[in-house]
């Protein structure tokens, strides 16, 4: 009985959690046009409800009802899987990201805030991530076309290449705290803005940041998709729901990465001081992930797109030499403050 | 429940592995080969070595095989059978001395019954780490060299192409 319980309430957090991060992957949409807007000086979208806020659920049912098309001499079966091999890995990785402190007890059921924390949470987020490289290799490669198969290589060749420096950008706290948890990395940070890792470790924050939106695909690294050179790249013959799915994959990679780098470097769901622990601990967290989508939408208002070499140049000659840097560095201060 | 697990992660690993090596379509080949990959991680979790299942993936999966079907896509589709079939007797040879030497390594050796040094109150990603820095610390640097070595020549192979070229034009 106790594990049908069980096995109740995580299904149910599991469906919470998923239902809550697409509905903010929906939203995230309109704050980006909102705030892209507000740069530029113009209004954003205002016709559909107040303000535009049903806008993204406009859009969602306008690609819904779409015509499906699949281009003559694209390989079906690679063509139709590629954007769902996009997007699982994008969605799987929210099961380890711990969202909050207290768990919730409602009769029989108790909902933790997150799915589950298995020791090696950060490893099996890393791991999924590098997958999403598949489906934008394969859905460049099946569309039989050559705009979206230089797409899908470019993405493939920038994705690998920043995976490097992301994953050394971690290592870093990963020795402070001494756990791959997610959960045990939360809590070596508490007790205050002091206590947070993003102070300690300033240059792999930055690394993080900017292999993340490498990641991710989004500006100023937005290469596969170029629009005045590739069309729109890996997904240049995607249309209706497949082109949605690779759309929802790249605003819930966006998520993820900042999920990531709130409980890595921003202690999670930890106030920055303690005298604002009344302050619902979910709270904390989403304002911390917000901060980060907003950089993500400034920064693509603010700079240019870079050149491909130099995108290459930038990850292989100095991002990767500043994080191998910074693991001697932190392991030889961890060794020396243990011993 | 872990014996039926495993049942269905050794048995997929067997059977993508034998429809990576007799599928015609490399690109089908290299996928299901990804197939593989999953689920030996899928073993290793079974096994309790989640470290070794996350790197399994995020080497292997991630990285490895990408690669490969980075090249595979820029082949020319007519080309691909005459290409395989040319290396079919050279593949077979290979894989029966291969088989061989494992059906061997099974039965001599004691692979199957060996206690380790594996510690349960540490963790398995910290014993993995005791284990590679102490006790196997002259192997494991052994392959970093060997790695290095290989990815000097990889660099020495391509850059040669990129000299060559500038010679030309100049």
């Amino acid at each position: 009985m106790d594990l049908m319980f069980y096995i109740v309430s995580a299904v149910i957090t599991i469906a919470v959690v998923m239902g809550v991060v697409l509905l903010h992957v929906a939203y995230i949409t309109y704050f980006e046009r909102k705030i892209l807007g507000d740069m530029q000086d113009r209004m954003g979208p205002m016709e559909v409800g107040y303000h535009g806020l049903l806008q993204p659920i406009a859009d969602g049912l306008k690609l819904f009802f779409k015509e499906d098309i699949i281009p003559s001499g694209a390989n079906k079966i690679i063509f139709t899987a590629a954007p769902i091999l996009v997007l699982v890995p994008a969605l799987i990785g929210f099961a380890v990201i711990p969202f909050g402190r207290d768990s919730l007890t409602i009769g029989p059921f108790t909902f933790n805030p997150i799915i589950t924390d298995i020791n090696i949470g950060i490893l099996y987020i890393l791991a999924f991530a590098s997958l999403g490289a598949y489906g934008v290799l394969l859905g460049g490669w099946a569309s039989n076309s050559k705009y979206a198969l230089l797409g899908g290589l470019r993405s493939a060749a920038q994705v690998i290449s920043y995976e490097l420096p992301l994953g050394l950008a971690l290592v870093g706290p990963i020795l402070l705290s001494e756990s791959l948890s997610m959960v045990k990395m939360t809590e070596a940070q508490s007790g205050g803005a002091l206590k947070w890792f993003i102070l300690v470790q300033p240059i792999p924050f930055f690394i993080y940041v900017i292999s993340a939106i490498a990641e991710t695909n989004r500006l100023p690294f937005d290469l596969p998709e170029a629009e005045s050179e590739l069309v729109a790249g890996f997904f240049t013959e995607y249309s209706g729901m497949r082109f949605a799915f690779f759309f929802l994959a790249e605003y819930a990679n966006m998520i993820l990465t900042s999920c990531i780098a709130t409980v890595v470097f921003l202690g999670g769901w930890h106030a920055p001081h303690p005298a604002l622990e009344f302050i619902p601990p979910i709270l904390w967290f989403l304002a911390k992930v917000y901060c980060f989508l907003f950089f993500y939408i400034w920064i693509r208002a603010t700079l240019p797109r870079l050149r491909f070499d130099q995108l290459m140049g930038f990850c292989w000659k100095i991002l990767l030499p500043v994080g191998l840097a910074n693991i001697l560095i932190t392991s030889i201060v961890v060794y020396w403050l243990r011993s | 429940m872990a014996q039926i697990l495993f049942f269905y992660f050794g048995g997929m690993t067997v059977l993508s592995a034998i429809v990576a090596v007799a599928t015609p379509h490399l690109i089908y080949s290299a996928l299901s080969l990804l197939v593989t990959f999953i689920h030996i991680a899928g073993l290793y979790i079974l096994l309790h070595a989640e470290f070794i299942a996350a790197i399994q993936i995020i080497i292997y999966a991630g990285a490895i095989l990408v690669l490969y079907l980075f090249v595979l896509m820029l082949f020319h589709s007519k080309q691909e059978p005459r290409y395989l079939h040319r290396q079919l007797p050279v593949g077979i040879f290979l894989g029966l001395v291969l088989l061989g030497m494992m059906v061997l390594a099974a039965f001599r050796s004691e692979i199957l019954g060996q206690i380790g040094t594996m510690n349960d109150k540490l963790g398995h990603t910290k014993a993995i780490g005791m284990a590679l820095y102490t006790d196997f610390v002259f192997p494991f640097e052994m392959a970093s060299l060997i790695l290095l070595v290989a990815m000097f020549g990889a660099i020495l192979l391509a850059g040669r192409t990129v000299r060559r070229k500038s010679d030309g034009s100049a």
